[in-house]
């Protein structure tokens, strides 16, 4: 079976696929942005002495952890309209499904990184007279960074992907774009590739990014 | 001629869950003792000394420093100790750990400056001279840009007592500062705190390097089971023991002496 590839109908229509990339782009950026200042919180809370506030941030973090991305995306669209009579549309509807989501794996990724840091570390800041917030911010957070790009990053390539499920509530952003240019050229594999390269592309030079971050904050060791 | 002992405790216990490790403790220190602290594995000497700068919080008992009592009466009859109270204590009582614990994120200079900036507000100019100048009464003013992981275990330690030093505290505790030293890295750490002695400042050593606690001290004792089981004058207690317990224990110690 020999398939002919022919990817010049696909590329006539690239100006449609670079559209969808930049919106890929749009709601990842909002999404990491939004989803690490909802995960900042939620790692406090969870480090709180107090139940109370504790409490509440488990939950939130269980139930992101327990659900699939794209119940979210739905809840948020349709169910929000209804119930609360906020009428969203689908940018703002993924963008919200999305950094609430990553915001609770944010979270852990945060909090992980903080309770790695040793103990000998709190108590050296402690024993030198600095208070909880001074020893955080000035012995327990520059180091805990560092500890916390690797699973940072791998959380926010998920989200990127996660993006795609934005599509289904007809947002313009690559995968439904590809959907688009595939019903006017009836090239499946050319654009379906074509797709998957863009995503790579834009991947591994972010991947590219946070390496070298990653080098400038744990160059101490 | 009395004075105010500059640190005074009173009954302190200290239990983890159902396990007592402090049963009782009293313990009057004057300005410009030297007090080693002595005994064997598990006798609660080390959560002793962290008791008096409040890496734990004791279970019941007073403790007054320069005749003050710190904490407070709580609702249930305990004593409670605000947060803010206890980083003023930690700021006068210095304390130099087993392990070091120097921030690896920070040079040794910058780990000599950072309380001085961060938590007694010192320009970073004047700090920066106050850490070099403690720097080179430790002998490391050559290493001051080293980050700790480029430096031996013995200059980790004479760094941390440089920047324990640099607080001006009223009180220095050395936790076991050389237990986790190679044998040849021992002595240049304690021949800095000899040399300490030799300032008049008031310390407390928990240690199992008997030898340097008898020319060291001013006052040795020897806990055993959360108590104070023998305490006197270094040729008292580590030449002329009259417990049981604490016969053992320097024979114990002295097994392999030659």
């Amino acid at each position: 079976m020999t398939y002919a590839w022919d990817f010049m109908p696909v590329l006539r229509h690239l100006d449609m696929l670079a559209l969808g990339l930049v919106n890929t782009v749009k709601i990842a950026a909002a999404s990491i942005v939004l989803g690490v200042a909802i995960g900042l919180v939620l790692a406090l809370m969870r480090l709180s002495p107090s139940r109370l506030a504790r409490a509440p941030a488990t939950a939130f973090i269980e139930f992101y952890r327990n659900t699939p991305p794209i119940v979210h995306f739905f809840w948020f669209f349709y169910a929000l309209p209804v119930l609360a009579d906020i009428s969203l549309d689908p940018l703002a509807a993924a963008i919200l499904a999305l950094s609430t989501q990553s915001g609770a794996f944010y979270a852990e990724v945060f909090r992980g990184g903080i309770v790695s840091i040793e103990k000998g570390q709190w108590e050296g800041a402690r024993a030198l007279g600095m208070s909880r917030a001074q020893l955080m911010r000035r012995v327990v957070l520059p180091q805990a960074i560092g500890r916390m790009v690797p699973p940072f990053v791998e959380r926010s390539f998920e989200l990127t992907k996660t993006t795609a499920l934005a599509s289904t509530l007809a947002y313009g952003e690559l995968l439904y774009q590809a959907m688009q240019v595939n019903s006017q050229t009836f090239r499946p594999l050319e654009v379906y590739t074509v797709v998957a390269l863009l995503y790579l592309v834009l991947l591994i030079t972010a991947s590219a990014l946070a390496r070298l971050a990653e080098q400038r904050l744990t160059a101490y060791r | 001629m009395t004075t105010t002992p500059l640190l005074e405790v009173e009954g302190l216990h200290k239990a983890f869950g159902p396990h007592e490790v402090l049963r009782g403790i009293d313990l009057a220190v004057m300005p410009g003792e030297r007090v080693a602290i002595i005994g064997g594995s598990g006798s609660g000497k080390s959560t002793l000394l962290r008791c008096l700068n409040f890496m734990e919080v004791p279970t019941a008992g007073r403790i007054a420093l320069d005749g003050r009592t710190l904490g407070r009466r709580g609702r249930d009859g305990g004593t409670v100790y605000p947060e803010s109270e206890l980083c003023g204590v930690r700021r006068r009582v210095g304390m130099v750990f087993q392990q070091f614990n120097l921030f690896p994120h920070r040079t040794a200079i910058e780990n000599v400056m950072e309380a001085l900036v961060t938590v007694k507000g010192t320009p970073r100019a004047e700090a920066r001279a106050r850490a070099e100048a403690e720097l080179g009464k430790v002998g490391l003013s050559e290493k001051r840009d080293a980050y700790p992981s480029r430096l031996s275990g013995g200059q980790q330690q004479r760094v941390a007592i440089a920047r324990a030093l640099a607080m001006d505290p009223e009180i220095l505790l050395f936790d076991e500062p050389t237990s986790s030293l190679d044998p040849e890295l021992v002595g240049e750490v304690l021949r800095v705190i000899r040399g300490l002695a030799g300032e008049g400042r008031t310390m407390l050593l928990v240690t199992h390097e008997l030898g340097f606690a008898y020319h060291f001290a001013t006052k040795v004792v020897f806990l055993a089971d959360g108590r104070f089981y023998e305490v006197g004058t270094p040729d008292e207690v580590l030449k002329h023991p009259r417990g049981e317990r604490t016969r053992s224990f320097l024979a114990r110690h002295s097994e392999f002496a030659f």
